[in-house]
């Protein structure tokens, strides 16, 4: 599974991508954050914040509850800021 | 059409180049953004906007097609850049042509609202002191949430 980090959320995890394998159980966007949090103390800390993270699977925008797949793509992000 | 780039454009000629060679269209209208030299308080010295490749051109193009859908377009465009930017440069273009005004005008206003919530950009601020990034605004998702379908 492909995940990519952006804006200030990158700070927080050190990477702008990174390639995981979780366990078969993390098989929504929801157990994916809290596996995340695991590994990246500053994912943990942006997740306390509701509302602040937000989730793309495979370039679609994803709520918690969305599934994910070993081979999918996921994004994190804060609330978009263009135009 | 539905163009993401990091080069500066010129906001006459994609407009001229809207209508050109064609005499059907009523009117055209747009809106650019630019980048402003105040925040508030703070001086900016430079934005610079972040944007996730590949999702950002299939949500502009959904969005694209969202308006061609609600109203009778003859033509439109996008074009939103990303990467560094002074106070003054144009950060994105949308344009809308239609027979008539009230179409142009209206999804002139709907491509903007939606973009602004819907297109993976974030911007960075840059002030002689610090850079931050610029956090959402409740009153852009406001402004998106008043062309929800009626059901």
């Amino acid at each position: 599974m492909r995940i990519l980090y952006f804006a200030w959320l990158r700070g927080k995890t050190g990477t702008a991508s990174e390639q995981v394998a979780p366990p078969a159980e993390v098989a929504t966007v929801g157990a994916l954050m809290q596996w995340l949090a695991a590994r990246h103390p500053g994912f943990a800390e942006a997740l306390t914040a509701p509302g602040v993270v937000r989730a793309a699977v495979n370039q679609d925008y994803a709520e918690p509850g969305d599934p994910v797949r070993p081979d999918d793509e996921v994004a994190f992000f804060p609330p978009v800021t263009g135009g | 059409m539905v163009r993401v780039q990091q080069a500066p454009f010129d906001v006459g000629a994609e407009l001229a180049a809207l209508s050109a060679g064609r005499t059907d269209i009523g009117g055209v209208a747009s809106f650019t953004g630019l980048v402003r030299a105040m925040a508030g308080e703070q001086a900016i010295t430079a934005m610079t906007l972040e944007h996730y490749p590949g999702m950002t051109e299939k949500k502009l193009a959904e969005i694209e097609a969202e308006a061609r859908a609600r109203w009778a377009l003859q033509a439109s465009l996008i074009v939103h850049r990303y990467g560094r930017m002074l106070p003054g440069e144009p950060i994105v273009l949308v344009a809308t042509a239609a027979p008539h005004r009230a179409a142009a005008l209206e999804a002139c206003a709907f491509l903007i609202d939606w973009l602004k919530t819907e297109a993976p950009f974030w911007k960075l601020e840059e002030t002689a002191r610090a850079s931050r990034w610029v956090e959402a605004r409740a009153s852009d998702d406001q402004a998106a949430a008043r062309w929800a379908r009626q059901r």
